[in-house]
């Protein structure tokens, strides 16, 4: 199961390095939603009663940060099934031997990988544009992590359920992003407690969020086959 | 702010629109279900309906 | 003389059975029973709600919703998505259609009463919140849940062969269940740390007549749904018979032309 990973995860990472979509298209995009988000929300707007004074724009950063990752990962997702879809390759796979589990477990690590690489460099753009100072940088690590492969996991596992459809890029954010939506919500919680504290309220939404990593990297190893299967 | 708030309307223009929208939509679905399933059942021979039994 | 009842009784069935049938769709004595029960129980639910119940000290006419609004969240979130992940489950363990239907008409009578369910608690929102949306955990996750449901009908209309799209619609149907859970928690999680609790139109204390209310109010959408659930189930049943036959009629279509 793991070695099949390994490849798949591999296979994926390589057309990147080829390609490079997401580096020259999907990171442009995060970095341009971070810029409309500064045009939104107007960026002189202060925070009323807030000691130290902080605009809006910083006070709300958590949540804008994980916004433009969760819209990112939707592109990325679909490339990473656009690739796949051609002549049915996810069966080409299954039927070449490899463990469906194995094929789940590679798709998901590549785009969390992908994933990772994006939200580093959208973080330091969030916070260089949205004035933001660095704190608690371990709950952060953990949050990125666990909410990196929860969205990883949970992604791959939908955005199958649509891969190869012509619906599929309407479909996948509309099943992917309720989905989604309690781990925005952890994700969000947790770093604005490390960035702005107190860093005690953070830790139990982090939690929260490998709890669903976990929960996600289980359906998906049960049910990923299923929805390969006879297909 | 809620104790401000409560009271202070009468609640008719409310429950109204919502009793109303209510069986409304049940209505226009109920109808659409209806309809279509005389549609599909003129279209089928009887022995494929065997649900009715 | 048996012989000439049975040839006569038969003559009669198949006489009666095209005309009625026909006529009446998917109607049946099934629901015909829950028919006539929708439909007292809805008068006198719209009689005892809105007549003779009084109203509520604190939140005044607008409780009147509640009789609504309560009952069709149950019906959509407890009842009809319990169906879709029942009917998914014998689905995965049978193969049988019949289950495969139904979790889809499921699913949509209880995304119809989730929408139901939100359009009365914000109507009862504006006047005792104040404003239309309160962030309610409650209101809030329903939200969510509607559209997760609405994810999943849609994935039961993809141009799949049928029972690959049956397969997974059926693991879609019980992911759905657990996110539905999922989310219900984690939003409660999330408002009870911004706020203390506020009015919930769940928590509301009734008695008497109001009780009373609710009650038919429960009733009547119960009612409802069995009768929508039926019928839906049935146009169901007979679009997958209809997708077989026109199959069937191009196969042989097919055939002839490679004949000829």
């Amino acid at each position: 199961m793991l070695s099949d990973a390994r490849l798949i995860a591999a296979k994926d990472l390589r057309i990147e390095a080829s390609s490079r979509v997401l580096l020259t298209q999907v990171l442009p995009f995060g970095l341009m939603v971070l810029l409309l988000f500064g045009f939104g929300i107007s960026p002189d707007r202060q925070v009323l009663g807030e000691v130290p004074r902080r605009s809006v724009l910083e006070q709300v950063s958590p949540g804008l940060f994980w916004i433009t990752v969760l819209f990112a990962a939707l592109l990325g997702l679909g490339r990473s099934f656009s690739i796949e879809a051609a002549d049915g390759n996810l069966d080409g796979l299954r039927l070449g031997g490899l463990d469906p589990a194995g094929i789940f477990l590679g798709k998901a690590a590549a785009v969390i990988v992908q994933l990772a690489v994006l939200e580093v460099i959208v973080g330091v753009g969030a916070i260089l544009l949205f004035g933001v100072s660095l704190a608690n940088v371990g709950l952060l690590a953990v949050t990125i992590v666990g909410a990196t492969v929860a969205i990883g996991c949970a992604g791959t596992l939908y955005a199958t359920l649509a891969a190869g459809q012509r619906v599929r890029e309407t479909l996948v954010p509309l099943l992917v992003l309720p989905v989604l939506a309690p781990v925005l919500l952890g994700a969000t919680q947790a770093t604005e407690a490390a960035l702005f504290g107190p860093v005690s309220d953070g830790w139990p939404w982090a939690g929260l969020l490998g709890a669903f990593a976990l929960l996600y990297i289980a359906i998906g190893i049960v049910a990923f086959g299923s929805f390969l299967e006879e297909s | 702010m809620d104790a401000v708030v409560l009271g202070l309307e009468d609640g008719w223009q409310y429950v109204v629109p919502g009793y109303a929208i209510t069986f409304g939509l049940i209505g226009i679905y109920a109808v659409w279900v209806v309809r279509r399933g005389r549609k599909l059942s003129a279209e089928l021979p009887d022995d494929e309906r065997r649900f009715l039994d | 003389m048996t012989r000439v009842t049975t040839t006569q009784s038969e003559d009669a069935k198949s006489a009666k059975s095209k005309a009625p049938r026909d006529a009446f769709g998917t109607a049946s004595k099934l629901t015909r029973v829950f028919g006539v029960a929708a439909f007292v129980l809805t008068s006198a639910l719209l009689v005892f709600a809105l007549v003779i119940s009084p109203p509520e000290v604190i939140q005044g006419e607008s409780v009147r919703l509640f009789y609504i609004h309560v009952p069709s969240a149950i019906v959509s979130l407890y009842l009809a998505f319990s169906i879709t992940l029942v009917g998914s489950i014998i689905y995965l363990r049978k193969k049988s259609i019949f289950w495969d239907l139904m979790a889809g008409a499921a699913a949509e009578i209880g995304v119809i009463f989730c929408a139901i369910t939100l359009i009365t608690g914000m109507l009862w929102g504006r006047p005792t919140w104040g404003v239309y949306w309160k962030w309610d955990p409650r209101l809030t996750s329903t939200a969510v849940s509607f559209l997760l449901y609405v994810g999943y009908l849609a994935v039961r209309k993809l141009e799949l062969p049928p029972h690959v799209r049956r397969q997974r619609a059926a693991i879609l149907g019980i992911i759905s269940f657990a996110n539905l859970i999922i989310v219900r928690y984690s939003v409660q999680w999330w408002r009870s740390l911004h706020q203390g609790t506020t009015l919930d139109p769940v928590d509301t204390q009734l008695d008497g007549s109001m009780l009373f209310s609710f009650f038919l109010g429960m009733l009547a959408m119960i009612a409802i749904g069995a009768w929508l659930l039926v019928h839906r189930f049935r146009v169901a049943w007979m679009e997958e018979r209809k997708a077989e036959q026109s199959l069937a009629a191009a196969i042989v279509e097919r055939q002839s032309e490679g004949r000829s």
